[in-house]
């Protein structure tokens, strides 16, 4: 084989990813320090998963709901998150996400208005109030936007279509990462003195999912390997509403902003079935309660025609409908050759969110490894066991801004380039390498088919003890097949190429799924298992926690932090706290 | 036997290529980016194309299908009943391989496009009907088709005289915020190249967002230049007011049909 070569770039902060929380980061690491600051992304600038985001970004200004406020943000997250959340994100991000909107609003973002000429914010499920900062139904467009040229105004160098695979780890700390260029498959070194960790979920392990392509993990398997702790990895969202047919379609979302405008769901039957499972909120119930009652119907036999429920919006008229969620009316128009002004349609849950990841200091967004930052869907402790919608956007904003200050005080605190290992660097090349070597080998794309198979049926919306075992054992043996994954072409813009790292991270985080999944024996948000189907109060009280040692993920669990009194006692009102200050001033 | 579409898809890279014919199963309200992915995953593993979020939100796929601009990933293959869909890279960009271009030249447009620069600190009062006219503007998802389209850059490679509609869009959106206060016109009648377009519409055609490109952003940017430096009055009232908007304002609203 011919000397491999690779080009080394050195920077004081890199940080892989290129969504909302990765832009957000690299501009609070760069503005004004005078630091070296490189955002790497696998795809192009502003395509990154953050584009597709619909509904909103929650934020408390009470522009509508004037008792809306901070401690009933709080309230909402935590107990939508079934109490598993790290109290302390919660707080930080319930109180700083107004901030974080306005300041997209001066960098740009031109959000709906009320008459008064403010943001304009719609309701959402398990939200107490109207809370949603909203575009039309393209909001993560308009974050991803804005935050994309406030970057690359801020003196931030973008390497794009540049595949991370491997995190460098030097005498404990972070030395930087290494990868390929897409184009032409050129491999680069990036050494820097911190690195943050932006790169997203990975509902793409699933095989009815609204994610893109990208939503493979990489971050999460990459520090995972490198020594970092995982946590809450059972917890992963299955949306109620994707889109059922035709079956190109399956799976992409139908946002939340249906029902929050006031779409209805019905089944076959044409009963309002929301009645039967959460009476007083119905289809803004929190989305692990839709999710699951839409199954549930599905399994009693009252499903639609393509196995799902029926939603509707056409009684709001078509003008409201056109204004208001403009994307949906035309992607029905021409994917499905549907007019939702006019008439309802079919839906079912679809992956949509992965609550676990890297865990981090509430702060600083500080994982385990020094000098290792991590923000927005690839962390976790914000969202416990079921993210509320919206909450994603405005997380992106509040973390990824608290990761890149982390980041640069970690540099500030005087810590040089770390040395990287060259035999290392020239193993990671030839395991690169390695499949265009293999021959007749399997394909990457058909392993990964048959890991979704396996995640949807083993790991899906519905668990038990007996399922995830089965679902353990075909994920180690797939894991052990796709050893021999080859491909054949060149290393210029080679997808078959480039889907074998997906993959092999893709197959590291379903085991880790799994494994938690069996060790939490209740159901709780997201995890439900039939099994064990109620909420147990000593469940609550805890977390699992995985690592890796390179053979074996190890489990354990961590006491879940006890909120101090001022914010415990938001929960012994019997009702929000907005709406005990709502009544109180109306009987004043 | 299964019915079957028949793809004739460019195959190569910077150095040629051709078309190469693909079968594949029909499916209900297939996609061309569906009918791309079987070939990919069944018949050729390293077939380039580019793709994200497959729900016309990201702007990453856009190619040629049959001669015409379009998203993969919202073209029906039943649009093409009967006929061998034929998918080609955007001409107007230099091929890396298959149907994925080197759109490089589009980020460094962008980063001449001085950001907004608000008058006044956020929260913002603003009305939605002000709201409305930079909105449409916020639809853009940077596929690049209409740049693909227009014939300044296609045709005469006017890349150095022109930064083309999409740009053109941008620029609009921060011009036209009611609360901006950055000068735009001398970049505009200059680097930008404004007065290039000749005003054919074929951008606002292949507009996957439905952004009346020519109409809405560009005719009203024209005239900003041109009050600006062909009009003597106004010329002579910017200098006595020293300010940009007091000299705007009038030639916006008058074209603002
Ligand atoms: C259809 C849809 C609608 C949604 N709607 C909403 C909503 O209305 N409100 C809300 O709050 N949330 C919503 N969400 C959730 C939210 O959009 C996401 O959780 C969020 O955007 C994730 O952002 P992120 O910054 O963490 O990462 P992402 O946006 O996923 O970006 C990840 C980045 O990492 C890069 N990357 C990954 N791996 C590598 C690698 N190996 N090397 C280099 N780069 C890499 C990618 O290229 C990309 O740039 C929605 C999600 C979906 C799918
Ligand atoms: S209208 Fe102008 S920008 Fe649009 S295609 Fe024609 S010349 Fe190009
Ligand atoms: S203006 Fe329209 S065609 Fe041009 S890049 Fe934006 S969305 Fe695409
Ligand atoms: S894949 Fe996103 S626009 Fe087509």
């Amino acid at each position: 084989m011919k000397q491999e070569t690779y080009e080394t770039l050195d920077y004081d902060i890199i940080v892989i990813g290129a969504g909302g929380s990765g832009l957000r980061a690299a501009v609070a690491a760069s503005e004004g320090s005078g630091l070296k600051v490189a955002v790497i992304t696998k795809s192009l600038l502003g395509k990154a998963h953050t584009v597709m985001a619909e509904g909103g970004v929650a934020a408390s200004f009470g522009n509508l709901d004037a008792p809306d406020g901070w401690e009933t943000h709080f309230y909402d997250t935590m107990r939508s998150g079934h109490f598993i959340n790290n109290y302390r994100m919660v707080e930080i991000f319930a109180k700083e996400a107004p901030d974080r909107v306005l300041e997209l609003e001066s960098w740009g973002a031109v959000f709906d208005r009320t008459p008064e000429g403010r943001i304009m914010q719609r309701p959402f499920g398990a939200h107490t109030f109207r809370r949603l900062c909203h575009i039309g139904d393209h909001t993560g467009l308009e974050l991803i936007r804005t935050m994309q040229y406030k970057a690359i105004h801020t003196g931030i160098d973008v390497f794009q279509e540049v595949t991370m695979t491997k995190l460098l780890i030097s005498h404990g700390r972070v030395a930087g990462a290494f990868g390929y260029f897409r184009a032409d498959g050129r491999f680069v070194l990036f050494r820097a003195r911190a690195v943050v960790l932006a790169t997203g979920g990975w509902g793409k392990v699933y095989k009815v999912t609204s994610n893109s392509w990208e939503s493979t993990g990489d971050g999460a398997a990459l520090a995972f390997r490198a020594g970092a702790d995982l946590m809450d990895m059972e917890m992963v969202q299955f949306h109620p509403t994707g889109m059922v047919w035709p079956p190109g379609v399956r799976g992409i979302l139908v946002t939340e902003g249906v029902r929050g405008e006031g779409g209805l769901l019905y089944n076959s039957e044409g009963e309002r079935f929301m009645q039967r499972y959460d009476p007083e909120r119905m289809e803004l119930s929190s989305r692990d309660v839709v999710a699951r009652s839409i199954f549930k119907e599905v399994q009693a036999g009252r499903g639609t025609p393509h196995g799902g429920a029926w939603l509707d919006i056409s009684h709001k008229g078509p003008e409201y409908v056109k204004m208001k969620l403009p994307g949906m009316y035309e992607q029905f128009l021409t994917l499905a050759d549907l007019d939702i002004t006019k008439e309802r349609f079919e839906v079912a849950p679809t992956c949509h969110y992965t609550m676990g990841g890297l865990r981090v200091e509430p702060e600083t967004c500080a994982t385990n490894i020094p000098g290792l930052f991590a923000a927005g869907e690839v962390a976790c402790g914000l969202h416990g066991a079921n993210r509320l919608g919206g909450n994603s956007l405005s997380d992106l904003l509040v973390f990824g801004r608290r990761a890149g200050m982390g980041a640069r005080e970690y540099v500030a605190g005087g810590v040089a380039l770390a040395e990287v290992d060259e035999a290392e660097i020239g193993q990671e090349m030839e395991r690169v390498l390695a499949p265009f070597e293999r021959e007749g080998g399997v394909n990457p794309y058909h392993i990964h088919e048959r890991l979704q198979e396996i995640m949807t049926n083993h790991a899906g919306i519905m668990r038990s003890g007996e399922i995830l075992e089965q679902g353990l054992q075909k994920v180690l043996e797939l894991k052990e097949e796709a050893r021999n994954m080859s491909i054949q072409g060149s290393r210029t813009y080679n997808p078959g190429w480039h889907a074998v790292f997906d993959v092999e991270n893709m197959l590291l985080l379903s085991e880790g799924i799994i494994r938690s999944a069996l060790e939490r024996k209740e159901s709780r948000g997201a995890h439900w298992r039939t099994d064990f189907p109620d909420e147990l109060p000593e469940w609550q009280k805890i977390n699992f926690v995985e690592r890796y040692d390179g053979e074996a993920i190890r489990i354990r669990t961590e006491p879940v932090k006890e909120m101090p009194e001022y914010l415990a006692k938001l929960f012994t009102y019997g009702k929000a706290p907005g709406l005990v200050k709502q009544s109180e001033k109306k009987e004043a | 036997m299964a019915e079957e579409f028949t793809l004739s898809v460019w195959r190569g890279d910077a150095s040629g290529g051709h078309e190469v014919e693909y079968r594949v199963p029909k499916e209900t309200g297939m996609v061309v980016l569906d009918a791309l992915h079987y070939i990919q995953h069944n018949l050729a593993p390293d077939l380039a194309v580019r793709w994200n979020c497959k729900a016309a939100h990201c702007g990453s796929c856009g190619a040629e299908v049959n001669g015409v601009p379009k998203l993969l990933c919202k073209t029906r293959m039943d649009d093409y009943a009967g006929q061998t869909v034929s998918v080609r890279p955007m001409k107007t960009f230099p091929v890396i391989k298959d149907l994925v271009t080197d759109v490089s030249w589009n980020y460094q447009v962008a980063q001449e496009i001085p950001p907004l620069a608000p008058t006044v600190p956020a929260p913002f009062n603003m009305q939605q009907i002000d709201a409305d006219r930079v909105q449409e503007f916020h639809r853009c998802i940077e596929c690049f088709l209409c740049q693909d389209t227009c014939h300044v850059l296609r045709d005469h490679h006017g890349r150095d005289k022109y930064f083309g509609p999409r740009f053109m869009v941008k620029i609009a959106e921060f011009e036209m915020h009611p609360m901006d206060g950055a000068d735009r016109v001398p970049l505009l009648a200059h680097e930008a190249g404004v007065n290039m377009c000749n005003v054919t519409k074929c951008c606002t055609e292949v507009c996957p967002q439905h952004i009346r490109i020519t109409d809405n952003a560009i005719i009203p940017l024209k005239e900003r230049v041109a009050d600006r430096y062909y009009d003597p009055v106004r010329m002579l009232l910017r200098r006595l007011s020293g300010r940009k908007k007091a000299a705007d304002a009038p030639s916006s609203t008058s074209v603002a049909t």
